[in-house]
């Protein structure tokens, strides 16, 4: 994971931009579902039978685009580009612009939702395609993720999971509690896992549910992987300074 | 207009797989048809108008044409960023349907009401606005608009103009040519503007489709540059269409319409239409007014 994380902050440092400790958060999840749950197609990106992945938590988009990339979304040489004029790598997510992007998302509480209108969707067409969308512990403080939640249950949407980035943004704001007995108590299956580990990860993934949606709740570190950064505040929103970086670089090595 | 959009979706049901109708907990023994026959694509969805917005975008993305039908505050104002984003930002087709705007549940109080929805609207780029003044013409609308890939509001309202006209999905409709003003009439206003309209020298614009504006028709039809503007809902929602149509320069544009404020009497439509000046008296003064200032 070295090396996407030594991407990701790069990326970030040339640009002056980007939400580099909720990348890191999210990365393990986002390399087991591309390397070894999702059924993708990188050439093909819009295929009628891929699984669907929507990163509800847009702002974690570098970990996401390091990892489409890596699967041949996009060229890799595009990462430099992150965050300029005429990129079609913003510091959210653009689902008309990035190849294997399925919805637009930045403003939280949006993605999951249409997540469940995609699942629903797949059910009507009766497709086995299944639908996985991560949202952030901090996006668990909007209502429409609650009535998300509630739409899924209601319409035994088993075909579609959420991942829970439970990384602890919402600790200074709002005690959002525990997450797995809240979704089972809207009627979904859930679990709660370490989000860093990888065969967890898989495991947690690898099935579907009989007749509800499935809430993984995935325990996991801002920052991950970057000491300096290992859930401190204050690199929520900044890139490292060229000085910082090189000792960054060096930690990574 | 109510039956009529049950009729029309039960007609689109019949020739269109692709049409999916979300409720928002109305209207549910008017679609009880629908519900029988298409029980995989209707759906009284609850009162969660966010997330139906939400999932509504997610059934468009699949290749779906989402109806979410609800009362006007709820589908505009309370889910307007699911609008803003879910839809128009990421160019997805879908039609949303109110009741109640402006004041149709004038008893029910400020909650019910919905006033603001086309100024609001207004400010969403690639957003359609339909606002029909005859049931005929939200059929005709309809079926012009639902599948063309864009979002679209449909504003059906309890009055209507006692007869429809042949309008186009983006078109204004000239329905007189006159010298000394020019007078926009929206929707359901038709008929009140025509009756104030009788034996004066003016041109009458009807407009059913405030987005796309139909800028020509404004253009080539106000050499008097006077405007009269009669909407409604909150005045002056056209005004920067009116102003892009025929520029700055010695323009004189007057409203009819809601003013913009919270309207805290109850009562009824026609009630609150007589208090705030939205009557056929009330238009003819301010044409007189326009044409002899």
């Amino acid at each position: 994971m070295k090396k996407f994380i030594k991407e990701i902050i790069m990326v970030a440092a040339n640009t002056g931009e980007g939400h580099i400790p909720s990348a890191l958060s999210v990365l393990d999840i986002l390399w087991i579902l591309y390397d070894r749950v999702l059924n993708i197609y990188p050439r093909d990106p819009n295929h009628p039978d891929r699984d669907r992945f929507i990163l509800s938590k847009g702002h974690a988009s570098l970990g996401l685009y390091a990892i489409l990339s890596e699967k041949g979304f996009f060229d890799k040489s595009l990462m430099n580009t992150f965050g300029k004029y005429d990129s079609i790598l913003g510091g959210h997510l653009d689902r008309n612009k990035v190849p294997g992007v399925e919805a637009s998302t930045g403003s939280l509480g949006h993605g999951f939702p249409m997540g469940v209108g995609i699942a629903l969707a797949l059910k009507i067409k009766k497709s086995s395609s299944r639908v996985f969308t991560v949202i952030g512990d901090g996006e668990c403080n909007e209502g429409s993720v609650w009535e998300a939640a509630l739409l899924a249950a209601h319409h035994k949407l088993n075909n579609l999971i959420c991942i829970i980035d439970y990384n602890h943004s919402t600790d200074r704001a709002l005690n959002i509690g525990d997450l797995a007995i809240k979704f089972k108590a809207f009627g979904w299956m859930s679990c709660e896992i370490n989000g860093h580990d990888h065969e967890q990860i898989y495991n947690a993934l690898r099935d579907t549910p009989k007749d509800k949606p499935l809430a993984v709740v995935a325990n996991t570190i801002k920052g991950k992987g970057c000491k300096m950064m290992e859930n401190n505040p204050a690199w929520h929103h900044r890139s490292p300074t060229k000085d910082e970086l090189m000792r960054i670089l060096e930690s990574l090595e | 207009m109510r039956q009529q959009f049950v009729k029309t979706i039960e007609s689109v049901f019949e020739q269109d797989s692709r049409l999916v109708i979300l409720l928002g907990d109305i209207g549910v023994f008017g679609f009880r048809h629908v519900f029988e026959k298409y029980p995989q694509r209707s759906y009284n969805i609850g009162i969660l108008e966010q997330a139906t917005l939400g999932l509504a975008a997610g059934l468009s993305s699949e290749g779906f044409i989402p109806v979410v039908h609800t009362i006007a505050p709820f589908i505009v104002e309370r889910s307007l960023e699911q609008i803003k984003i879910d839809f128009c930002y990421q160019g997805l087709g879908g039609n949303f349907v109110s009741v109640g705007g402006s004041y149709d549940y004038a008893a029910l109080g400020c909650t019910h009401h919905c006033p603001g929805d086309i100024g609001i609207l207004k400010n969403v780029p690639g957003m359609q606005i339909v606002v029909p003044g005859h049931p005929k013409e939200f059929d005709r609308l309809f079926l012009q608009a639902y599948a063309n890939g864009r979002a679209t509001y449909f504003r059906l309202s309890e009055k209507g103009n006692s007869s429809p006209n042949s309008i186009e999905f983006g078109k204004a409709l000239i329905l007189k040519k006159g010298a000394k003003a020019t007078v926009i009439a929206v929707g359901p206003l038709l008929d009140d503007v025509i009756s104030a309209c009788v034996d004066m020298d003016v041109t009458i614009l009807y407009y059913t489709s405030l987005e796309p504006f139909d800028t020509q028709a404004l253009m080539q039809n106000c050499a008097s540059s006077k405007i009269l503007l009669c909407e409604p809902y909150y005045s002056g929602a056209l005004d920067y269409d009116v102003i892009k149509s025929v520029g700055l320069n010695s323009v004189k544009i007057e409203h009819v319409g809601v003013p913009h404020l919270f309207l805290t009497k109850y009562g009824n439509a026609q009630d609150h239409n007589y208090n705030i000046g939205l009557t056929p008296k009330n238009i003819r003064l301010k044409l007189e007014s326009l044409i002899n200032e």
